[in-house]
């Protein structure tokens, strides 16, 4: 039996662990999705316009459980075996990633017409024009609704419990059918350290925001 | 594709009256322009020839459709009919066997190494410095090294007294030190002919005065052909090589600052300029 | 790889498991709508202390994982309180606070959206507090914010199979059960994609048709 919370906190931490590989990796597949299908959505060809809406719906439209047990368990049956890792960040990234585009594409169209038309002036590629000019400025009213959604993020990394992996709840709950009785003072523990994480990332975001406006805006 | 077919034949310029005598190729040459926005056409044919180095400067009540013009040469808005040459070449069309098709981003790339623009609300890029803004163009654009580009791009803007301005972001400069980077800024690519879109309306009075100085510096250097759209009546007039009047579309009445704003011809003109006299800016 | 004469048949199981799904859906989100405006209250009174908890609460909760609250709801409030909590209610409870402190969020948005101009006209007029926010205030705040309230319902819809952790019976849970007892889940997982995706579409549609004509009535 143990003696006091303390004891739980050497299992929860390797949880953590897990919890945190899992939201840095879902959050890079996130991004990299946001960007690609946000600016697909603003091609001039029509295909690949469609192809982004398409992804963006049947993320944004199906439940991220729903896809995670789709991609491990349903899969198989069609012969594609994902390990438990893989199948963890893939559905929480391509979610993530679906609704990150929204963010990308209206941050893309936020930015004034005037700077379009500076760096056509002065004679920029199409893709200079985005790079240098539109991109970083967009990046930055990107920030804070990535931070939210960042924390979104490493909530929903919870549910790769269904499928066993050995994150912070899943550690959490092992504990308490071996300690029923201890059943409040883990939940409650598990809760905190849940918020510690979320509220760390969100503070760094937005020191990352403020570094990066000093003196520009 | 959007492919536009130009009737060759309609192109052609229909009228030159009031144009100076052509002793040089002109660098920009406007054909039968027209533009619609829907239903409201701002453009109903406009004819104008730009020599090499010269100083023209457009005038007219807003919603004449002159700020359409500078646009155009600079490529931010297509002609709906006519055609534009630029050192002797289509800007907006290109020859494809024997048809005149749209220009491709290639092909309008290419072209715009001659024209280069300073607009109304400045256009500075927020997330760069003074230096780099101006530097930007000159590494990514014409491929120069980032010393090359720098050592340009701080001897232009010390011609328009910001060399001690180089850390600082645009938020942080006054209106008429924001449109001084913007003009160094359109200057250090070299252009040809260079675009004034009412450089001067966004900016409080006190500071018309320093953008001025820079300009009229600029022009004294000859070289660059210049399309100032402008309200500064007298500032066209101290300058410009010729003055073009426009009005609902078209071009009214043009020729020496002289000759327009002394013995303006059309009634439409006298009008508009009784205006300005008395109501001032 | 797909086979219909399955698909058709469990597909009856899985609709009456998608009736409990709407169902957990609209009583977690009366909760979430009332929770929610008290909490934008809360946060709003001039009572320093009052609002800072609400404040802090709501911070918490929003950055907490509902999973792990509904866990709580059904595992430790009962050890806490004496009382068993079926999964039905402990899911509504769950995904209704949970959600209440984003709905707080968006009420508060609507009032703030109010000029000042209407407090200063209810005072003028010698209102009292509760019939300046009554006949005023709440009435201008809430119709811009309804198709954001929809938008946040579909939300909720999409979050309830997370409610088969604690044994709610809903969509995701029948399709568990199928798999546990046939052994093919591919077809079970997939269906419940689908009919997620047709739900959740449709009612994005009618949340924009809504907007759009509450846009037209204001005028913009």
């Amino acid at each position: 039996m143990p003696n006091s919370w303390i004891d739980f906190l050497p299992t929860l931490l390797k949880g953590a662990e897990i919890t945190v590989l899992v939201t840095i990796f879902s959050a890079i597949l996130a991004i990299a999705a946001a960007f690609a299908a946000g600016l697909a959505r603003l091609s001039k060809l029509w295909i690949i316009r469609t192809l982004a809406a398409v992804y963006v719906e049947v993320f944004r439209g199906t439940s991220l459980l729903v896809q995670l047990f789709w991609l491990y368990f349903a899969l198989p049956f069609v012969g594609i075996e994902l390990p438990k890792m893989l199948a963890a960040i893939s559905a929480i990234g391509l979610n993530f990633g679906a609704y990150g585009s929204e963010i990308v594409r209206s941050a893309v169209l936020a930015v004034p017409k005037g700077q379009w038309e500076a760096s056509v002036a002065l004679n920029m590629k199409p893709w200079q024009r985005m790079f240098t000019v539109i991109l970083p400025q967009a990046t930055l009213r990107m920030l804070p609704p990535f931070g939210n959604q960042l924390v979104e993020l490493i909530k929903s990394t919870s549910l790769v419990y269904f499928i066993t992996m050995a994150d912070l709840t899943y550690q959490a709950m092992v504990l308490r059918n071996n300690y029923i009785a201890w059943t409040t003072e883990i939940l409650v523990l598990l809760l905190l350290m849940y918020f510690v994480i979320a509220t760390l990332i969100s503070v760094a975001v937005r020191l990352l925001e403020r570094k990066l406006t000093v003196g520009r805006l | 594709m959007n492919t536009v077919i130009i009737d060759q034949q309609e192109a052609l310029p229909s009228r030159s009256e009031g144009e100076p005598s052509t002793k040089t190729q002109p660098i920009v040459r406007y054909k039968g322009i027209t533009k619609s926005f829907g239903e409201l056409q701002v453009l109903k044919g406009i004819d104008l020839e730009i020599q090499t180095g010269e100083k023209v400067a457009v005038i007219g009540p807003s919603g004449s459709g002159k700020t359409t013009m500078g646009r155009m040469l600079m490529t931010l808005e297509e002609p709906t009919e006519g055609t534009i040459e630029v050192d002797g070449e289509l800007l907006w069309h290109m020859q494809n066997k024997e048809k005149l098709v749209r220009a491709d981003e290639k092909h309008l790339h290419r072209m715009r190494c001659n024209v280069g623009m300073v607009f109304q609300h400045f256009n500075l890029f927020p997330h760069m410095n003074v230096l780099r803004n101006v530097a930007e163009a000159p590494r990514k654009v014409l491929g120069l090294s980032k010393e090359e580009a720098e050592e340009r791009a701080v001897s232009m803007l010390g011609k328009v007294g910001l060399a001690d301005k180089l850390k600082m972001y645009p938020a942080n400069l006054s209106g008429g030190q924001k449109q001084r980077v913007a003009i160094a800024r359109a200057l250090v690519m070299r252009p040809k002919v260079m675009v004034f879109d009412e450089v001067t309306s966004a900016l409080d009075p006190e500071l018309v005065g320093e953008v001025l100085a820079v300009i009229r510096e600029i022009a004294e250097e000859g070289e660059m052909a210049m399309l100032l759209i402008t309200h500064e009546m007298d500032f066209a007039k101290e300058i410009a090589d010729r003055v073009i009047f426009s009005a609902d579309g078209r071009i009214v009445e043009q020729g020496t600052p002289e000759e327009i704003f002394d013995h303006p011809k059309s009634e439409r003109l006298r009008s508009f300029l009784q205006r300005f006299r008395s109501g001032g800016n | 790889m797909w086979d219909w004469n399955y698909a058709l048949d469990i597909l009856p199981e899985l609709l009456r498991g998608l009736q409990m799904t709407v169902w957990v859906t609209l009583c977690a989100f009366v909760v979430a709508l009332i929770v929610g405006l008290l909490l934008a209250f809360a946060a709003r009174s001039r009572f320093k202390p009052l609002s800072l908890i609400t404040k802090g609460i709501i911070e918490f909760i929003r950055n907490t994982p509902l999973l792990v609250q509904v866990f709580f709801l059904y595992y430790s409030l009962p050890l806490l309180i004496g009382v068993s909590i079926p999964a039905f209610y402990a899911g509504v409870i769950g995904l209704g606070l949970h959600y209440s402190t984003y709905l707080s969020e968006v009420y508060r948005s609507g009032i703030e959206a109010v000029p000042k101009g209407q407090w200063e006209a209810a005072t003028a007029l010698n209102y009292t507090k509760a019939q300046t926010w009554r006949s005023i205030i709440l009435p201008q705040a809430v119709p811009p914010i309804i198709p954001v309230l929809g938008n946040y319902l579909i939300v909720m819809f999409k979050e309830t199979p997370i409610l088969c952790a604690i044994t709610l019976v809903e969509m995701m849970m029948t399709a568990k059960n199928i798999v546990s007892q046939s052994f093919r889940a591919f077809e079970p997982y997939t269906l419940v994609g689908v009919l997620f995706l047709i739900i959740s579409y449709i009612a994005s549609l009618l949340v924009q048709r809504l907007e759009k004509r509450m846009n037209l009535q204001r005028g913009q």
